[in-house]
This record gives C-alpha cells, sequence and structure tokens, in this order.
C-alpha cells in the first residue's frame, strides 16, 4: 500500500461530458463507414455502397455538435482551427472531423441530388481516405493524458477503437441493407465485434493492477454488458443474418449498442483510475524500481 | 531553454525563471495562497472543514492556484547522529508544510496537448493560459502528471456572486485556469505574490539556474545535518518532464504530499502512439476490404 496525501487523487478527473463517449462511438461509425462505402463502391455494390454513404453522413454531421456541446465555451468552438498541432491528438482529430465531416456530407448531398458527379467522386475519395484515422485518433487522444487507466493501455486503445467503428460500420449497414447485398457489411460487423472482444480483453488482462478498474462500478458494469450484447449480437449475424433480415436488425442493433456500451467503460474507467492516488502512484513507483534496477545491473562490473 | 526561447522571442527573451520551494522553513501559514488569490482575483472554491490537519484548501485546481499541504507524521524531523549526544531520545514526531504550485514544467503536457493554442510558453519559460483564447475543450486537465489545471465552476451556494466577478464584470466560466507565474508581474518587474507573501524564504523566486544552484547548497546543509528525508523534486532536467521550473525540497517521499513520484508528461510517449494509430487505421481498411471477398451476399 503506498503513501498518499489523505487519499486525495494525484491527477484530475476529466471534465469531459458524456457527449464525449457518444462521440467516440459516432466518429468511429463516420470513419469506418466511409471506408465501406469506398469498397462497396469498387466492387460495384451499389446499394451498400449507397446507405454506407448515408449512414456515415449522418454520423459526421450529429459529431461535431456533440464536441461543441461539451465545450466549456461552445461559441469559440472555431478556436480549434486557430491552429495544427501534432503534439495534440485533438487538434490533429478536429481537422480529421472537419476534412472528414465535409467530404462525406458533401458526398451524400450530391448523391442524393444527383449532380456534379465529377466532385462527389473526389469529395468520396476524400472521406474514404480520412475515415480511417477518424476510427483510430480517438483512442490516441485518451492513451496522450496522465490518466493511468488509458495512458497504460496505449498499444492497444486506437487498435480497440478502431475495431469498435468497424464492427458498428458493418452493424448499421447490415440493418440498412437488404439481405442480397448485406454481405460485406455483415461480414464486417462479426469481424470487427471478435477483435474489438479480443482487444478489449487483451487491453484489461495487459493493464494488470491498474486495470481493475475495468472489474469495478460504472466501467466495470458496463464492460460486461458490451461485451454480452457485442457476443450476441456478432454470433446472432453469424448464425442467421445470412438467411433472416431480422436476425440481421437485431444482431446489428446488439453489435451497435454493445459498442456504445464498450466507449462508455472505457471513458468512465478513465474518471475511476484517476480518483484513486493509487492507480497514479504503484505504476510510477514500479516504473522507477526498474530504473533503479537496470541502472545497478550496468553498473555491475562485467563478469 | 533558453536556446529554445531566444528562438521564438528574440532579443524579448528573458532569462527563465521559476520557484524554489523549501518546505523545510515552510511555517504554513498560506499567505502564499491568500496572496495570489488577491493578486489574480482568483474566486472562491468553498469554505469546508476537512478534518485533514490545517488543510481546508486540500489540492490545487481552477481557483486555487498555490495549496499549502499539512501533514502529521510518527517520524522524527532528524536522524539520529552518534556524533551527537542529546542525552534524550529525538521526538518521533514532525509536521510537514509544503506549498504546491504548478510545475511550469519543461515539457509541459498541459500545453503539448492544448488544441486551440490557448496554453503557451511566455518569454520567461513559463506556462500560461491565455483565458481569451480557451473555449474550455477540457484536454488540458487530465494530460496534467500532477492534476494542477482544472476548469473553472464556481460554487453556486452563497447568495452573491464572487467579488473577483464582479471586478471582472463576467458571467463564468467554463475555461481552465491555473498558476501563471504572475506574468503580469514579471513583465513589470515584480517578483510573483505568492514568493513576495512568503515570510520565512520558503517560497523563492529568481532565475532557474541560480535557483538550482541555491537549492543543491541547501539540500547540502540539511544532509549534514541528517533531516530525514531531504530530498529535492524537480530540480533535474532528465525527469520525466524535462526539469519544473517550480521544484522543491521536500521532507519525504512525492507521494506523501500528493505528487507523483515519476511524473512523464504524456506525449514523451505520442510518436509510438502515433504509429500505432496509424498502422490501426491501415488494418482497418484491410480488415474491411477482406470482408467483401465473400461476395455480395
Amino acid at each position: 500500500m503506498s503513501d498518499s496525501y489523505y487519499g486525495r487523487p494525484i491527477v484530475k478527473q476529466p471534465v469531459w461530458k458524456p457527449e464525449v463517449a457518444v462521440y467516440f462511438w459516432t466518429g468511429g461509425i463516420a470513419g469506418a463507414s466511409s471506408v465501406l462505402h469506398g469498397v462497396a463502391r469498387l466492387t460495384g455494390n451499389e446499394p451498400l455502397a449507397r446507405r454506407a454513404l448515408f449512414i456515415g453522413a449522418a454520423a459526421d454531421a450529429v459529431s461535431p455538435a456533440l464536441l461543441v456541446s461539451d465545450l466549456g465555451r461552445p461559441e469559440r468552438f472555431l478556436n480549434m482551427m486557430r491552429v495544427f498541432k501534432v503534439t495534440s491528438p485533438m487538434s490533429v482529430g478536429s481537422w480529421i472531423l472537419l476534412v472528414s465531416g465535409g467530404a462525406s456530407n458533401t458526398a451524400a448531398v450530391l448523391e442524393l441530388l444527383g449532380i456534379l458527379r465529377p466532385v462527389k467522386r473526389l469529395a468520396e475519395l476524400v472521406a474514404f481516405v480520412s475515415g480511417p484515422p477518424l476510427a483510430t485518433y480517438t483512442g490516441a487522444l485518451l492513451a496522450n493524458t496522465a490518466i493511468p487507466v488509458w495512458s497504460e493501455a496505449r498499444d492497444e486503445l486506437p487498435w480497440l477503437f478502431g475495431s469498435s467503428a468497424t464492427a458498428c460500420a458493418g452493424a448499421a449497414a447490415t440493418i440498412a441493407t437488404p439481405l442480397a447485398n448485406a454481405g460485406p457489411a455483415r461480414r464486417t460487423a462479426i469481424g470487427g465485434s471478435v477483435a474489438a472482444l479480443a482487444l478489449s480483453a487483451t487491453m484489461e488482462h495487459r493493464l494488470g493492477f491498474v486495470g481493475e478498474v475495468y472489474r469495478q462500478g460504472e466501467a466495470g458494469r458496463y464492460g460486461r454488458i458490451a461485451k454480452a450484447c457485442t457476443a450476441a449480437g456478432a454470433g446472432l449475424l453469424a448464425l442467421a443474418g445470412r438467411r433472416s433480415r431480422t436476425a440481421a436488425r437485431v444482431g446489428g442493433a446488439l453489435v451497435l449498442g454493445g459498442e456504445l456500451a464498450l466507449r462508455w467503460s472505457v471513458f468512465r474507467a478513465g474518471f475511476q483510475s484517476a480518483r484513486d492516488p493509487r492507480y497514479t502512484v504503484e505504476p510510477q513507483r514500479e516504473r522507477l524500481a526498474r530504473r533503479a534496477d537496470a541502472s545497478r545491473g550496468a553498473a555491475r562490473p562485467p563478469a | 531553454m533558453s536556446s529554445t526561447l531566444t528562438a521564438t522571442y528574440g532579443d524579448a527573451a528573458q532569462p527563465r525563471v521559476g520557484f524554489f520551494t523549501d518546505t523545510s522553513v515552510c511555517i504554513g501559514c498560506k499567505a502564499c495562497e491568500v496572496a495570489c488569490k488577491e493578486w489574480n482575483l482568483v474566486p472562491e472554491d468553498g469554505l469546508e472543514w476537512t478534518g485533514e490537519s490545517y488543510d481546508n484548501t486540500s489540492s490545487l485546481g481552477a481557483n486555487t492556484w498555490r495549496h499549502v499541504a499539512f501533514v502529521e507524521q510518527q517520524k522524527p524531523l532528524r536522524l539520529a547522529d552518534e556524533t551527537v549526544e542529546l542525552g534524550i531520545e529525538p521526538l518521533p514526531l514532525r509536521w510537514l508544510m509544503e506549498s504546491d504550485v504548478c510545475k511550469h514544467c519543461t515539457h509541459a503536457g498541459c500545453l503539448d496537448v492544448c488544441p486551440t493554442g490557448s496554453l503557451f510558453r511566455t518569454e520567461f519559460g513559463t506556462v500560461v493560459v491565455q483565458e481569451d483564447i480557451c473555449n474550455g475543450c477540457g484536454y488540458c486537465v487530465p494530460a496534467c502528471p500532477f492534476g494542477v489545471i482544472d476548469r473553472r465552476t464556481l460554487p453556486q451556494s452563497s447568495g452573491d456572486p464572487p467579488l473577483a466577478l464582479q471586478l471582472l464584470n463576467r458571467q463564468e466560466d467554463g475555461r481552465v485556469w491555473k498558476c501563471t507565474l504572475c506574468y503580469d508581474r514579471l513583465k513589470d518587474g515584480h517578483e510573483p505574490a505568492c514568493a513576495k507573501a512568503c515570510p520565512t524564504q520558503s517560497i523563492q523566486f529568481g532565475d532557474l539556474d541560480e535557483l538550482r544552484e541555491r537549492a543543491d547548497r541547501r539540500l547540502e546543509k540539511l544532509q549534514a545535518e541528517r533531516w530525514n528525508g531531504a530530498r529535492l523534486y524537480g530540480r533535474d532536467e532528465d525527469d520525466g518532464v524535462g526539469g519544473f521550473g517550480a521544484f522543491f525540497l521536500l521532507l519525504d517521499e512525492p507521494e506523501v504530499y500528493g505528487l507523483p513520484p515519476d511524473p512523464v508528461v504524456p506525449t514523451a510517449y505520442l510518436p509510438r502512439l502515433w504509429r500505432s494509430t496509424a498502422l490501426a487505421a491501415g488494418a482497418l481498411v484491410v480488415g474491411l476490404a477482406a470482408a467483401f471477398l465473400g461476395g455480395d451476399e
């Protein structure tokens, strides 16, 4: 048991509102949907391409609203565009969201109107390129903090969020697309779900002592909901999603809900790990001990 | 550091300044807390009895830029010394006091992650929030390894708005706030309000290079006098934040005072994190494309 100052936290809890966790989910749907749309277009699966485009554009349109409403000074949201800072995943992400949202919404509007085909193609290309980083940078955003359960998960979070985004984009398109064209979306949902389940298990295991927040409180509760819903949804899609539209819809909804719960679990885990100073102190003490061991080893004369 | 300042500010660059807070002479008078609040018009942050020694301030935050920590310990202030025969056992009891403040890190997490450029490094090498730029995104709050900076909310309990708000004529607030190392006073050649008010020179302000030398001499003296646990915290440039602009002489482990034992700026891992983010983005495309191999149905 390490010392502490009256058990008070060392790092501050984030001040982010629930909108931010919801944005991680919508931003992921937007980013991965743009890719799903692009590949569907290339393979000539037009019904799927159209639906993925509209889903992505809708998620891209909701995302900035969620982020602006989280700001302490929403009227100053444009200040995000004053600078581009590679040291700030939020700065980089704001620009990615601006480009991706602008492109996917332009493409969606032009698709609806059926005009300006070359401009639409260009917009689709831009959305396709900016989609993947939109789906994964949010993992970097959380990992680039002093919050123990986020920063110690720096090797998993971008992958976990990318998988979760893939699962969601696939699930949303599976719900919306007729069975004859929904195959790739269904397989995307199943593959993304399996990857997200594996990655969250890996992350929780590798976090060790700090990872125990994923077994406690809200993070634990929503983590269990996430795993149950995602596994059930992916299972249903795999077993019956090919034959039954109802099964495809229910399975897709379970995956979408499960992945929203996953984002919420990771989000709340950060708050929980900030509240207890042991999660801050003990990994740092271990690091210091490792460094001391290493320097003692280096100081020892060669045998 | 100074070469960076010169590159940015040219002739306007100043020697890097900071604080050396020597907790061995702190008497816990909280004059620093009061002077800081008064000079910087920092609003009230709640009046609560914590029962935690004499500390009713509890931690640094948006409305607390100096915080005096009080620790009551069953430990001797000095280690037994066989060269001095006292004839009595030293009393195993000491009362530690430490005036905490923003560290003005060489590699500052808050500054690195600020997406608006509101947080910036001044010509004195200090880290300051430009309140007319901050849009309250809150990213700096969890990015600080010390839990210093926070978003300002005001206690709604009392009927009248705090005096500071009336003076500033503002509806608060939603932005983040922290110690500015009295940037306005520095510009006019004054020392920060807390250092000015400190009656024991526990808070020493000056050029960082000189403060470090002074701290080394002080540590040597305390160690020679066998003070229990005397150490410098944040003095060296090879730590995880490149050294503090405001560093400390402590008498126990940092966590005893509520300070992290091995703080590292989050962006230290960022190159690896960006690589991993890019790889994950690439894998997303490959994985998604693979889902199309089985045909449309």
